[in-house]
C-alpha cells in the first residue's frame, strides 16, 4: 500500500475527490461519532435523546394553541403545518450552524490522524438527521390526532429529504472551511439563520399574507427547502419552482464547494 | 508483512499562518529565536511562523529514529507532516505502510463513554473496521490491565490509565510505521517497561519508529538513529549517540 502525501497542484482535485468518497465510505466512523455526540448530550439522563422529542412536543403544543388563536386559523390545518415547519427548520438550522463548527470542533481529531475531512461533515449531517427523526415522532402523533393523511403524495418527501441532505453536505463543507479560517462566520450565519426563521413561512402561513407577497416567497431559498419536505407530508405536491430551486442549489452549491475544496482542503488542518 | 515501509520527506517547508497575533505590534519584528520557529510573512503578507524549513529525511525499514530539539523546534510538526496531517507548503512527503500516530493520549476519548466504547472509537479513528477492532478488543483489554475499569466511564481514568488505553489500541493493529510524541512520560514504571518491550518487538519486525522526546536515556535505548531539529531545520542527522552528543 503506497500512500503518497502530496502537495502537487495537479493532484489536488484527485485528493479532494478521494476525500469525499473515502469519507462517505467509512459510515461506521461518522455514524458512531454522530451517535456519540447525541449520547454525550443526554448521558445520565433517564429519557436520553427522547428529551428532543418531548421538548419539540411541548413547543408545538404551546405555539400551536397560541398562534393558532392569534392567526385565527383552524387547528386541523395549522398544528400539522406548524409541527412540520419546526421539525424541518430544526434540521436546516442544525445543518447550517453545526456545519460552521464541523471542522473547528473536530480540530483534535484533524490534527492527530489523517482521515478524510469530509468525515466531520458527514458526522454533523448524521447527527442532525438523528435529531430530525426524534422530532419527526411528534409529527406522527400530530398527524394521527388531526387526521392528516398525505397519501401517495407523501412519498415525495423522500426525494425532498435527499435534496435537503445533499445541500446540507455542501453547506457544511463550505461553511466549515470558511468558519475555520474566519472566526466571525459562525455569529454572522447564526444571525442570518435567525432572521430567516421569521421571514420564512414556518409559524405563519403564506395564505395569511396579502396576495402580492407570494412572489418574494419564491425568492426565499429557505422556503423551497421547507416546501420539498413539508408540502408532500401535508398531501400537496411542491411546486416545480421549489424542485428546480433545490436541484439548482444542490448542483451549483456542490460544484462551487468542490472548486473551493480542491483549492483549500489541505489548508484546513492549519486553520483549525 | 511483505511491504517495505518507508517515509521520504523531501525539502519540506511548513509555515503556520498566524491570524490572531496583533499584526501591528509584530510588524517590524522579524525575530529569530533559539527556541521556536522563524516569524516571517507569506506571499499574501500574512504573518507566518516557519515550523519546518527545507527538511529532508529518508527513513527505511527498520529505522528507529529519535527526534530531539528544543521546545518549538518543530518535532511535533515533523511528526504531523509524516502522519499526513499537515500537507507541506513546499516539498513532498512519500509514505508507504500502515501508519499509527500517537500524538495525543486523549484522541477520540469521550469522557462519558466507557473504556470499551473508547477502544472502539479510537480503533475506528485509526482506520480499522469495526470487525477488526472487535477481534482485537480482548487482547487490547488485557494489555491495558485496566480490568473492570474498562466498563467505567473514561472520566474516572487518570492520565496514566488513558495512556494505557491509547497505547494499547494504537499498537494493537501492528502498524508498519509508528509515530510517537512524548508518550512514555505519563505511564507508571511497570507499564512503561511493558510498553517499551512492545515497542522493541515492533521495531524488530522492521517497521519504522519515530519517537520525539526530551528523554535522552529512553531515546538511546529505543532508537538507532537521531534527528536534531533546531528552529525548523535539521541540524544533525545520524546515529543516535552522536546526535545526542550534539544536543
Amino acid at each position: 500500500m503506497s500512500e503518497p502525501v502530496l502537495n502537487h497542484p495537479a493532484s489536488q482535485s484527485a485528493l479532494a475527490l478521494f476525500d469525499l468518497v473515502e469519507g462517505a465510505r467509512v459510515t461506521h466512523l461518522w455514524g458512531r461519532l454522530g451517535w456519540q455526540d447525541i449520547r454525550r448530550r443526554y448521558r445520565r439522563s433517564t429519557l436520553g435523546p427522547f428529551w428532543i422529542t418531548i421538548s419539540m412536543g411541548m413547543l408545538v403544543a404551546v405555539l400551536g394553541t397560541l398562534y393558532g388563536g392569534l392567526f385565527k386559523v383552524e387547528a386541523t390545518n395549522y398544528v400539522p403545518y406548524l409541527t412540520l415547519g419546526f421539525v424541518i427548520w430544526t434540521l436546516v438550522n442544525g445543518l447550517i450552524t453545526d456545519g460552521c463548527t464541523a471542522y473547528v470542533n473536530a480540530s483534535n481529531i484533524i490534527q492527530q490522524a489523517r482521515l478524510p475531512l469530509s468525515v466531520h461533515v458527514y458526522r454533523v449531517v448524521w447527527r442532525n438527521l438523528i435529531i430530525f427523526f426524534h422530532n419527526a415522532v411528534i409529527f406522527v402523533v400530530v398527524a394521527v390526532m388531526f387526521g392528516v393523511s398525505p397519501g401517495w403524495t407523501g412519498l415525495l418527501a423522500i426525494p425532498g429529504m435527499v435534496l435537503l441532505c445533499v445541500n446540507g453536505v455542501w453547506v457544511g463543507m463550505l461553511l466549515g472551511a470558511f468558519a475555520a479560517r474566519f472566526r466571525d462566520i459562525p455569529p454572522i450565519i447564526a444571525s442570518i439563520v435567525r432572521i430567516a426563521f421569521f421571514v420564512t413561512p414556518i409559524i405563519w402561513m403564506p395564505e395569511l399574507l396579502p396576495h402580492r407577497a407570494v412572489l418574494p416567497m419564491n425568492l426565499n431559498p429557505f422556503f423551497h427547502v421547507l416546501e420539498v419536505v413539508r408540502a408532500p407530508l401535508l398531501g400537496e405536491a411542491p411546486s416545480a419552482v421549489s424542485w428546480l430551486a433545490m436541484i439548482g442549489f444542490a448542483l451549483i452549491g456542490s460544484a462551487a464547494t468542490f472548486v473551493i475544496y480542491v483549492r483549500y482542503r489541505w489548508r484546513i488542518a492549519y486553520w483549525v | 508483512m511483505n511491504t517495505h515501509a518507508s517515509i521520504h520527506v523531501e525539502s519540506v517547508t511548513v509555515d503556520f499562518p498566524v491570524y490572531n497575533a496583533n499584526m501591528r505590534s509584530i510588524k517590524t519584528r522579524f525575530i529569530y529565536h533559539g527556541t521556536g520557529g522563524r516569524v516571517g510573512r507569506d506571499a499574501g503578507n500574512r504573518l507566518t511562523v516557519r515550523a519546518l524549513d527545507d527538511v529532508s529525511i529518508a527513513l527505511e525499514h527498520g529505522d528507529r529514529v529519535g527526534v530531539v530539539g528544543h521546545n518549538g523546534a518543530g518535532k511535533t510538526t515533523l511528526l504531523r507532516v509524516m502522519a499526513g496531517v499537515y500537507e507541506p507548503v513546499r516539498g513532498h512527503v512519500w509514505r508507504r505502510g500502515r501508519t499509527a500516530s500517537l500524538l495525543n493520549v486523549s484522541l477520540g476519548i469521550d469522557d462519558d463513554a466507557t473504556g470499551y466504547e473508547n477502544i472502539m472509537t479510537r480503533g475506528l479513528l485509526l482506520g480499522l473496521s469495526p470487525k477488526e477492532v472487535q477481534e482485537r478488543t480482548a487482547e487490547i483489554a488485557e494489555f491495558t490491565e485496566l480490568g473492570d475499569y474498562l466498563a467505567m466511564p473514561a472520566h474516572t481514568y487518570s492520565a496514566g490509565m488513558r495512556f494505557r488505553l491509547g497505547f494499547a489500541v494504537c499498537t494493537s493493529f501492528e502498524p508498519e510505521i509508528l509515530l510517537m510524541d512524548e508518550w512514555l512520560s505519563v505511564g507508571d514504571r511497570h507499564f512503561v517497561e511493558k510498553a517499551q518491550k512492545r515497542l522493541e518487538e515492533f521495531v524488530e519486525r522492521a517497521g519504522i519508529l519515530v519517537l520525539a522526546s526530551q528523554n535522552a536515556s529512553l531515546l538511546e535505548r529505543v532508537c538507532t538513529k537521531g534527528v536534531l531539529l533546531d528552529a525548523g531545520k535539521v541540524k544533525a542527522n545520524g546515529p543516535i549517540d552522536e546526535v545526542l552528543r550534539d544536543y
